[in-house]
């Protein structure tokens, strides 16, 4: 029997149908996608958040995750920044031929690993196969639903001067992840990714308090563009400190090596929220109580001053811009 | 963390900038002659710590940046040849050239390809034995060292297709033609960490010795760069020049034997055009006779347009530390990191970027 797979799962036909039927559905086995009909029906009601995207990392596996967790954790993520509690995925692969039938079992494994550990139901997908060079081993695309709670009212442009800026916990694991696993880097302590679900330190902060104006996490340009991104869409200033941000020492390390400034650098399993300074402080202490938010820390706060600018304060005193991620030439991360 | 916390202090960092508040009490204009230092320095916002009587000023130590559009323009010819794979260093790929830049080669289906060191070159070259593997080596002392162990590694490999393009500089030749120029006042130089590293300290003297200016080997800590400034100003307020270093962990006098031997037995000093600058006397490296067949300059004959520089762009005088990127029309406007017209908005390296990037309002 032929390990790899050939043009031929994607054809439609029997193999198709033995791939699809035998190996991707029962894993994520539920009601609503067992009954294998075109579309998935299923009844919602309430404020729905919507998101897409798709993930094309590379290598598809790396430490700490691979393309699978990432894809599944990458959609959760971006419907939990909005407040929303995610519901149903979409799951889309498109395979180059030739990839592992092991390899395809163990990157579904660890997106069934994120649904026990979420909830979240997979309920509808697609499988495509192409030549190969016509793909680099696996794309994953995923799409999501979540719900928003009443009351909830997360947005990008709510920042208001006086709010405080928390941070879920240190930067740049995921990118300094893929890079040191690209480049064959070896560290005395690896780096490994912080790709992980963040509904439940979301839900955790909105069960505490509604006092939360804006949330983002910091993927693709970093926490400096996440941040720049934010003073924008709401027309504020933002301070922070530098010596106030969570750094791990091998990212640090890993950054000086190859010439990165960790601000810059991707994260899959951090926050950044934006919330009322009253709050803040027993905000960040929930924070610290879930799995995915012991390292949280208030770095910086949200001013009237140089509107649409981040402004950071260096370990000397200085100050200096911390301006958006500008085309750099770095390997594809997610 | 070791090695990077230590230099990050930010208490021996103050006790550094009171110093240096202390003994200044004449105007001092300083210049950084390495992008890696122009990009510490703003990031960590050290001009705004300086006294008003320290005066900052960038040199021209970016290899990217110094690459005269000549050069970039054979590089972009030599991808065009049939079956060549160019390899080169990422930031070089955006660089404009006269009529084209390699990024832009690459997106009509050249085979151009960033790695991070010549070992993937050779790799690259091993895996494609039936192909030319081009290397665009541009860079100072510090790359040729490896650049030079590459060619030996494949003369012993008998690898018949990997070559050079050697666009390396020298820099002492290049910091004694801006202070022949005289055409900007300089009273202290902040010398090349990484450069010294190879070619050591020692190659600085002729600086204080016959241009009686100041000069300090700086790493590229904030405290590195802190003590380098505050040796200069003493040297500079007792009228004592001398070479010093402040980058003592990684620099010695007689810099690295085995890295400056191995450049020496492949390599041998030439003329070499600096962009902004000029033709330079033995500023440049080229192979040396018996590894000819390395040269892709030799081997591979190409002919490109005649070279032409973009208009309004301040690039060479900039790298002279005549002008500043707030003194050229383009800079922000028609010239950004998305849209460069000039290098120096390339190299993450480049004087423009750091400014672009880092410089505060009130710098």
């Amino acid at each position: 029997m032929n390990n790899k797979i050939l043009l031929a799962h994607g054809s439609g036909g029997k193999l198709s149908h033995d791939l699809v039927g035998g190996k991707i559905i029962p894993p994520f086995t539920n009601p609503i996608i067992n009954k294998m009909d075109d579309a998935s029906v299923f009844e919602i009601s309430g404020r729905v958040a919507f998101t897409t995207d798709s993930y094309v990392v590379s290598p598809i596996f790396f430490p700490g995750g691979d393309i699978g967790k990432l894809a599944v954790c990458g959609t959760i993520n971006d419907l939990a920044m909005s407040g929303a509690s995610p519901l149903y995925l979409s799951l889309s692969l498109i395979i180059e031929e030739g990839l592992s039938f092991e390899d395809l079992e163990r990157i579904i494994n660890s997106i069934k690993q994120v649904t026990e550990e979420t909830g979240i139901k997979i309920v509808t997908g697609d499988t495509k196969v192409v030549n190969q060079g016509n793909a680099d081993k696996l794309f994953i695309n995923t799409a999501g639903i979540g719900l928003i709670p009443p009351g909830v009212n997360i947005s990008g442009s709510n920042a208001i001067p006086g709010d405080k800026i928390i941070l879920s916990g240190a930067i740049g694991d995921h990118g300094i992840a893929i890079m040191s696993q690209r480049e064959g880097l070896r560290f005395e302590m690896p780096v490994e990714s912080d790709c992980a679900p963040l509904d439940t330190l979301v839900s955790d902060m909105l069960a505490f308090s509604k006092h939360i104006h804006c949330m983002r996490d910091p993927t693709r340009g970093g926490l400096a563009t996440s941040l720049n991104e934010l003073a924008t869409q709401s027309g504020v200033g933002i301070n922070i400190k530098e010596d106030k941000i969570p750094l791990h020492v091998a990212v640090n390390a890993a950054c000086e090596l190859l010439g990165f400034d960790p601000l810059y650098v991707a994260n899959e399993g951090k926050l950044v929220a934006i919330v009322s300074p009253t709050h803040a402080e027993e905000i960040l202490n929930v924070m610290k109580q879930n799995r995915y938010g012991k390292e949280s820390t208030i770095i910086g706060e949200v001013v009237e001053e140089h509107s649409r600018k981040v402004i950071m304060k260096t370990t000397l005193g200085a100050s200096r811009i911390v301006d958006m991620l500008t085309g750099e030439l770095l390997p594809r991360i997610c | 963390m070791r090695f990077i916390d230590e230099y990050h202090n930010a208490e021996l960092g103050k006790r550094l900038i009171d110093k240096i508040h202390r003994n200044s009490t004449r105007q001092a204009r300083l210049m950084e002659f390495c992008g890696g230092h122009t990009v510490a320095i703003f990031k960590h916002g050290i001009r705004q710590l300086l006294p008003p009587t320290v005066e900052m000023l960038s040199g021209p130590g970016c290899p990217v940046c110094v690459t005269a559009n000549e050069d970039l323009d054979k590089a972009i010819a030599l991808s065009r040849l049939p079956d060549v794979i160019i390899t080169t260093f990422g930031d070089l790929l955006r660089v404009p050239g006269s009529y084209s830049s390699l990024q832009q080669e690459r997106a009509e289906g050249n085979d151009i390809r960033i790695v991070y060191s010549t070992l993937e070159a050779l790799d690259i070259a091993r895996a494609n034995p039936e192909r030319p593997v081009i290397f665009i080596g541009i860079g100072f002392e510090t790359t040729a060292p490896t650049i030079a162990a590459s060619i030996l590694q494949a003369e012993q490999e008998n690898l018949k297709n990997y070559y050079i393009l050697s666009l390396h500089k020298l820099t002492p030749p290049v910091i004694k033609a801006l202070l022949d120029s005289g055409e900007t006042i300089i009273n202290g130089i902040v010398c090349p960490g990484h450069v010294s590293a190879i070619i050591g300290s020692n190659p600085w003297e002729f600086i204080p010795a016959e241009y009686n200016i100041a000069c300090a080997v700086s790493g590229f800590e904030p405290l590195d760069i802190l003590l380098c400034i505050s040796m200069l100003i003493e040297q500079t307020e007792s009228e004592q020049p001398k070479v010093e270093v402040a980058y003592r962990r990684i620099v010695r006098p007689e810099g690295n034997q085995q890295a400056l031997r191995l450049m020496e037995k492949v390599f041998e000093p030439c003329p070499a055009i600096w962009r902004g600058i000029g033709s330079l006397t033995n500023s440049g490296l080229k192979l040396k006779e018996e590894y000819q067949a390395f040269d892709a300059s030799r081997v591979f004959n190409v002919s490109p347009e005649k070279s032409r520089e973009p208009v309004g762009c301040l690039c060479g005088d900039i790298l002279r530390g005549v002008k500043v990127p707030l003194d050229c029309k383009l800079f922000k406007t028609a010239c950004t990191p998305e849209h460069p017209v000039g290098p120096c908005m390339v190299s993450s390296e480049g004087t423009c970027s750091a400014y672009y990037h880092y410089r505060s309002e009130d710098e």
